[in-house]
């Protein structure tokens, strides 16, 4: 028998007398009494929590902030995945087209990208890897990721965020910088991942 | 690593207890956790529906396992990977060390996962002459050290940071890039000296090897949760990724994350989400993938009436941080990579109680309920340990006194004689039992109470109630 | 009311004190107190150290000594809460395997249990009184042991009792939801643990300033003062019952 039938074997024997059961789902899973202001300010407070820079802006002032936010890292030459609005792109930036080795990508200062959802409740983003986000490593490598959230991208919880998502796609939720507490329980932010993380939101 | 032959759980408990800085490690670690935790579950309005959906749901897969093991195979099939079964350690073992061999490398980089320790996965590739390079700041620390995780998230909760420092420059230079010569104990330091000492070792290994916190069997969809982004690493930029996963990880549905992204992070790190969460499909970004899904003792636990709820387990390690056994005993004392309250029953119960410590280890508590209050899926962990107890193999001399006592209790008669007796020899009880025995070990550090001259019943039938 | 004192053995051997102040308290609120003699034990030590048959036993003695009573009291709050959770847990036999006997107890555990109570709980929830006419003027703590607020939820129903208690200073105890250590037969099966765990307790305890740590529990009380006496810290312990059936005549 091989190791699949038998663990299968082993399973049916188990559960004869387990008793079914049934899943109720009463718990929180609609938007809430939260208007689109009040999301953003949620989402923006609970990044902000993370030790992550968090920046609301209008439309026209985004090509600015993130300007302003890269000159302040003294990043010249920003990696951009493709499929990034064009006026969120800096100057200066540099495509992963072709793409880059991962030494090349470890030598990038940092990244700019958008994202597919933001949670307001839990500070969180998720990228994934569609356009304006590229493949998981740019986000990974580099030490600064900037990354840009529209205020229609932000859902209230994690249910929403879950339903709006494709699982076929490669997912990555992001909430603030690495960290560890594995030293005497003390957090020290970056430790593998993107030592500073900093987000835009556009109103 | 390998816990065979460890003495039982008091005594290894006992010297933990005599460790002066391990206990305030693992009291200062594990209260501010506890805290954090808290204040996070307060902060949901509905934590204990949530807690009672999750419940459900691992009880439903449960108890439909085949059909969503069967559907996961050809999702993650489906998508490209690699689907392997192991019914024990050592085929896990063997399969991993298979699939590493036919890539021609040498080194593996591994994202802490507790099954592949479960199954001693690194020993075994060393023997097969590949090194597993461990990328958990805490793992590299246990690994460097030549140690044990003490703790489920933790696991170098016991180690201060005056000797993480002599580790890192005394190890790290025989396992890659030293530590550099300057390196302080400040916790940036060292987590800059892990930083650059592995940055080099994600950037050339071709092959990783992680565990999963959940699979989905909808969508063949595997789920990490991490910190430190070592866990991106490892499922990022390797040709292969092959992960060991315990049947017990699937859920049915990619909605069910939605309760479980919820308890999870809130109930182990105290965070509303912890910094990062990949999950992934099959093959990857033109990656390689394996699935090995592990038995090895799970479907022994499933047909256990009482003690399969422990399969609903999602590792968050809460309560380990409200025990209080725990907190004075420690991680090691367990003998076992899953330690505390939910160590104490998944460990006999994946291994047997045939060992001394494996039989000790339901009684590694007081019952005081605490775990099972801050479970997130509702273990009633009390019930279990009382459960295991029963089936324990009990010391001859208990057992003895255990029936006397039984049969004392049979016929009120025989309790009245008994406490008449121990009246009439009250005045011969010493202040410390000579030992070794029950007596002495309650007398050592606790006096006895005063045995009275006339018990309540007898009382009660002198005076008529009282009335007399 | 017709009260049926179940006594609890450890109460029974070791502290009758307890015994007597429950039957004083509860006739002083009116009550009509019997003391079914055939009570033994509830079973709880066997049952928690992995003796199923003999705990199992007990259990059946207990319904079949407690069938017919209205209401049993009980001040032992791991007492009351082994016979709430456990009896239950005995009863549940697959129906494959069931027979006339255990049949028979089921039915039992299903009349009887319901009508088990802790003693502030019948004291609060039955007999709707928080002051029972009691006086004791000194400064106490309370400690609320684990199968009172983990097992019972009882809450603050004790608190709420002692703080009726005219002349009583209630100090709160820092940790107070921390285990004893105590456990029946953990401390001495784990005495190292049991013992550190007991004497941040007691650390705890003395701390307060009190002049007498209180619980709904003598068993834990047991353990707890036995570190205090061991210490000389001059703490006393005192069942809940005995400070409640404390009066100015009697004092």
């Amino acid at each position: 028998m091989s190791d699949r039938e038998l663990i299968l074997a082993r399973i049916r024997a188990a559960v004869t007398s387990a008793p079914p059961n049934e899943i109720v789902r009463d718990y929180r899973t609609s938007a809430g009494p939260l208007d689109r202001a009040e999301l953003i300010e949620l989402f923006a407070e609970r990044v902000a929590d993370y030790r992550a820079v968090v920046h609301v802006t209008g439309e026209d002032e985004v090509a600015a902030t993130i300007a302003a936010a890269l000159a302040a890292q003294g990043l010249t030459r920003p990696l951009v995945p493709g499929g990034l609005p064009v006026e969120w792109v800096p100057e200066g930036a540099v495509a992963d087209d072709p793409p880059l080795s991962d030494a090349e990508l470890d030598a990038v200062g940092g990244v700019v990208t958008g994202c597919a959802v933001a949670i307001a409740e839990t500070g969180t983003i998720v990228l994934d890897a569609g356009p304006g986000q590229g493949r998981r490593a740019l986000t990974l490598l580099p030490d600064y990721h900037l990354c840009v959230v529209r205020a229609g991208q932000i859902v209230a919880g994690v249910p929403q965020g879950v339903a709006v998502l494709d699982p076929s796609r490669p997912l990555t939720w992001i909430s603030g910088p690495s960290a560890t507490s594995d030293i005497e329980l003390n957090r020290v932010e970056g430790v593998h991942g993107p030592r500073t993380l900093e987000v835009v939101v556009v109103r | 690593m390998t816990f065979l032959g460890m003495p039982a759980f008091p005594a290894n408990a006992a010297a933990a207890v005599r460790d002066s800085q391990l206990r305030f490690n693992l009291r200062k670690a594990t209260h501010t956790i506890r805290e954090k935790r808290a204040s996070v579950v307060a902060e949901l309005p509905d934590w204990a529906r949530l807690r009672e959906a999750g419940k459900q749901i691992k009880d439903h897969t449960l108890r439909n396992l085949e059909r969503y093991l069967l559907q996961m195979e050809e999702a993650v099939t489906a998508a490209g990977g690699h689907v392997h079964w192991a019914a024990d350690a050592r085929e896990a073992n063997r399969i991993v060390t298979g699939l590493v061999r036919e890539t021609g490398e040498s080194d593996v980089v591994k994202v802490k996962s507790m099954a592949t320790q479960e199954i001693g996965l690194n020993e075994a590739l060393a023997e097969a002459g590949i090194t597993a390079y461990e990328t958990d700041l805490a793992e590299l620390i246990v690994q460097l050290g030549d140690d044990w995780p003490s703790h489920i998230l933790v696991p170098a909760i016991h180690r201060s940071r005056a000797e993480i420092r002599e580790i890192f420059l005394e190890k790290m230079a025989d396992w890659g890039r030293p530590a550099p010569e300057e390196l302080t104990d400040d916790p940036r330091a060292l987590a800059e000296a892990a930083r650059r000492h592995l940055r080099e070792r994600f950037l050339s290994t071709k092959v990783a090897i992680s565990g999963a916190n959940f699979m989905i069997a909808e969508t063949g969809t595997l789920v990490v949760l991490e910190s430190e982004g070592n866990g991106r690493m490892c499922l990022t930029l390797p040709k292969t990724l092959i992960s060991v996963v315990g049947i017990e990880k699937l859920l049915p549905t990619w909605r069910d994350l939605e309760v479980f992204l919820q308890l999870l992070p809130r109930s182990s790190t105290g965070e509303r989400m912890n910094p990062y969460t990949s999950t992934w499909t099959g093959a990857t970004e033109g990656q390689e993938f394996h699935l090995v899904l592990l038995d090895n003792g799970r479907t022994r636990v499933l047909a256990d009436e009482v003690g399969r709820q422990a399969l609903r387990c999602i590792r968050c390690s809460a309560c380990l941080n409200v025990c209080p056994v725990y907190e004075r005993a420690g991680g090691h004392a367990y003998g076992s990579v899953y330690p505390g309250p939910i160590g104490a029953i998944l460990t006999p119960q994946l291994r047997g109680m045939s060992s001394p410590l494996d039989a000790s280890l339901p009684y590694a508590s007081t019952l005081c309920g605490a775990c099972y209050d801050v479970c997130p899926v509702a273990i009633d962990i009390p019930e279990v340990l009382v459960h295991l107890r029963g089936r324990a193999p009990h010391p001859r001399a208990e057992r003895l006194g255990m029936r006397a006592a039984g049969w004392v209790f049979d016929r009120p008669e025989r309790l009245a004689r008994a406490e008449r007796l121990a009246g009439r020899l009250r005045r011969f009880v010493p202040r410390r039992a000579p030992g070794p025995g029950p007596l002495s070990a309650w007398t050592e550090t606790r006096d006895l109470p005063e045995i009275p001259a006339e018990s309540f019943r007898d009382w009660w039938t002198r005076t008529d109630g009282g009335t007399r | 009311m017709r009260v049926a004192l179940f006594v609890t053995c450890v109460n029974d051997a070791l502290f009758p004190g307890t015994g007597r102040a429950t039957v004083t308290l509860l006739r002083r609120l009116g009550c009509d107190v019997t003391f079914p003699t055939a009570q033994t034990c509830c079973g709880q030590m066997h049952l928690n150290t992995g003796y199923p048959e003999e705990g199992g036993r007990l259990a059946r003695h207990f319904t079949d000594v407690f069938a017919d009573c209205d209401a049993v009291v009980v001040p032992s709050g791991s007492c009351a809460a082994m016979i709430r959770e456990q009896y239950v847990r005995l009863a549940r036999v697959p129906a494959s395997t069931a027979s006339t006997a255990s049949t028979a107890f089921a039915e039992r555990v299903a009349e009887t249990v319901p009508r088990v109570h802790e003693l502030s709980e019948f004291l609060v929830d039955v007999l709707g009184v928080t002051d029972v006419g009691a006086y004791f003027p000194h400064r106490v703590t309370y400690h609320p042991t684990c199968h009172s607020l983990r097992g019972l939820r009882l809450g603050d129903r004790p608190v709420r009792l002692l703080e009726q208690v005219r002349g009583l200073d209630l100090v709160p105890l820092p940790a107070a939801d921390e285990c004893c250590g105590f456990g029946g037969t953990f401390a001495v099966k784990n005495p190292a643990v049991s013992a550190a765990m007991c004497a941040d307790k007691a650390r705890n305890v003395t701390a307060t300033g009190a002049e007498v740590l209180c619980a709904a529990d003598n068993s834990c009380l047991m353990h707890i003062g036995g570190a205090l006496g061991r210490q000389r810290t001059g703490v006393r312990t005192m069942h809940l019952a005995e400070i409640l059936a404390s009066t100015e005549a009697v004092r």
